[in-house]
């Protein structure tokens, strides 16, 4: 079994053209495809059982009640959850990332303590902790990224000296790179320190099993996984979710409200305040068998394969015109592709690239991809970046060595 | 629809290749005013050396961005290069004219008409935009407008503070 040769019917936004080319979409690590049967779902509920959840005694109200928790059970079951009820619905992964510092992070960080971050985390995995340690007078620590897109573990042991949580992404959104998770885990375990894991380009892509991994935290996001936009998805130990305060206060998260106060509700809807997004959560439960159905091992194969030949294929054409950062073998990384292109002393823009690029229906994103610290590292301002997903194939990527071409056209010197 | 000839017309790309006024200039004299587009991390460094008549005597254009920012920057400082501060100011007013939009046009044909673009009121008062009219191909590519204001804006801010420095 591999990924079928005819997916792209399954997506009906891959069937236009634009600027009168076939729109060939090589983003999705920035946001996915939805597929019909994501679509079709989150339609179906609108016009079949939409009612607002855990609230009426009909048989409406229970039927969307049943559909919300029946694609919580569908997120569990997707990363091998221990407990349906460890799952928590966000907006999305950046969502799930303040939760845990205002949530976690208040009542556990003081000034004697330290988070230990990378360099290549995206925006979401650094921007709340700025925001909480200029509060709370924590330190914020960097695995640093070595030159050739690997994170730099030699002086981890005293990175986790007093360090209270080890934050890390399991795949770069800029480089590719996977990290060693299992490692860093036992290695923050044994300093003390929980580790939280951004997912949000791991668990579109590869099989996931959070016991595994033995994470404490583990975050993704629903429009990155071929699901709707609104809807992330935070995975911690039932131990923790106990035992943090609440995050947003309202409704749905309650117990009990008097004049005096009120108690919370049982987890996961402790942190799950006011109405939640239902027809997001039924489409990310409908994004989870699409996935399923395909097998999530063959999903990373066919981007192992993808990846592979895009490697050689812009490598072999383009030689010292084109750089593409991060490790240099597929099974080591996603099929996140970012690259320099262009003469070796006058490389064309990356915004540059992007707007020729759009010329010839494909899309690409330009620019620092929501990791500044990263490129300061790598020492550069911008990118160009190709991403894959289960819908690419070898012609795309071909479409993009032929049109790269167009750039040098224009901006040859 | 718009294609690419309309945004990289050949003067921008001469700008761009050879950018004018490159470097950096001594502060003080001169003020130096940093700007940045977060979208696609271009970063402009304006340095500007006013005299006591209030003329720019010199103009020095560091940093680094994509062919329509740079090229912008280039022909801004060809531009402004010996006029007074004031007269500064009107090409800074008549070039986001040039670059400005009127909303509701966006998605139309592309054409000049349909897009809301005056070259004739972009040209207000005696300010001729000359060379830089090449860049009003940008206002068909709308993302990259912010591109090529760039260095204007930060020139405006170069300019207040010189002013205020004073
Ligand atoms: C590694 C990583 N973490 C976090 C995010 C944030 O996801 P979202 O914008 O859905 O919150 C992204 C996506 O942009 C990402 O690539």
């Amino acid at each position: 079994m591999s990924i079928p040769a005819d997916i792209k019917r399954d997506f009906p936004v891959l069937q236009q053209q634009v600027h009168d080319k076939p729109l060939i979409y090589l983003d999705s690590g920035n946001t996915s495809q939805k597929p019909q049967a994501v679509i079709d779902a989150m339609n179906d509920y609108y016009e079949t059982t939409n009612a607002n959840v855990h609230r009426g005694s009909y048989d409406l109200a229970v039927r969307a009640t049943e559909a919300l928790e029946g694609a919580r059970a569908k997120v569990a079951r997707f990363i091998n959850a221990p407990a349906i009820n460890e799952i928590v619905f966000t907006k999305n992964a950046t969502e799930a990332f303040n939760l845990i510092a205002r949530s976690w992070g208040a009542a556990n960080l003081g000034p004697s303590d330290a988070v230990v971050i990378s360099e290549m985390e995206h925006h979401a995995n650094i921007v709340p902790w700025h925001m909480l340690s200029a509060e709370k007078g924590f330190e914020l620590r960097w695995i640093p990224v070595t030159p050739n897109g690997h994170l730099d573990l030699s002086d981890l042991d005293t990175l986790l000296k007093g360090a209270k949580l080890v934050s890390v992404t399991a795949m770069s959104n800029v480089l590719g790179t996977l990290n060693d998770i299992p490692r860093l885990a036992e290695a923050a375990h044994g300093a003390g320190a929980l580790l939280a894991v951004d997912g949000s380009q791991y668990v579109p892509h590869v099989p996931t099993d959070v016991q595994a991994m033995d994470a404490d935290f583990l975050i993704f996001t629903g429009h990155k996984m071929l699901g709707p936009t609104g809807i992330g998805v935070l995975w911690a130990r039932t131990e923790f979710l106990e035992a943090m305060p609440p995050f947003l206060g309202g409704g749905e998260m309650i117990l009990n409200v008097t004049k005096e106060g009120f108690t919370t509700t049982e987890i996961p809807w402790k942190f799950e305040a006011g109405t939640p997004m239902v027809a997001e959560a039924v489409g990310l439960g409908a994004a989870i068998e699409y996935l399923d159905h395909l097998g999530m091992d063959n999903v990373r194969a066919h981007e192992i394969e993808l990846t592979d030949y895009a490697l050689r294929t812009l490598n072999g054409r383009y030689g010292d015109k084109i750089v593409i950062h991060g490790p240099q073998v597929a099974s080591e990384r996603g099929g996140v592709l970012s690259f320099v292109y262009g003469e070796p002393d006058m490389r064309v823009h990356p915004h540059d690239i992007a707007q020729v690029l759009d010329q010839a229906g494909i899309c690409v994103r330009a620019g620092h991809h929501c990791a500044k610290p990263l490129l300061q590292t790598m020492n550069v301002p911008a990118t160009s970046r190709a991403s894959v997903y289960v819908y690419n194939d070898e012609s795309d990527i071909d479409a993009l060595a032929e049109a790269l071409e167009a750039s040098s056209d224009i901006f040859a010197f | 629809m718009p294609g690419l000839d309309d945004l990289y017309r050949e003067v921008i790309l001469d700008h761009y290749r050879s950018p004018r006024n490159q470097g950096e200039l001594e502060t003080p004299p001169a003020v130096r005013t940093e700007g940045f587009n977060p979208l696609c991390g271009d970063e402009v460094i304006v340095f500007v050396d006013v005299d006591d008549t209030n003329v720019i005597i010199d103009i020095a254009i560091g940093g680094q961005g994509c062919s329509i920012s740079q090229a912008s920057a280039s022909m801004m400082s060809a531009a402004i290069k010996g006029t007074s501060v004031d007269e500064a100011r009107q090409f800074i007013g008549a070039f986001k004219g040039l670059m400005s939009i009127h909303e509701g046009d966006l998605g139309g044909d592309g054409s000049e008409a349909e897009m809301g673009i005056d070259a004739d009121a972009a040209d207000a008062g005696d300010i001729k935009l000359g060379d830089l009219e090449a860049l009003k191909g940008v206002v068909k590519f709308p993302v990259r407008i912010k591109c090529a204001t760039l260095s204007w804006n930060t020139l405006a801010q170069a300019l207040d503070e010189a002013a205020s420095d004073t």
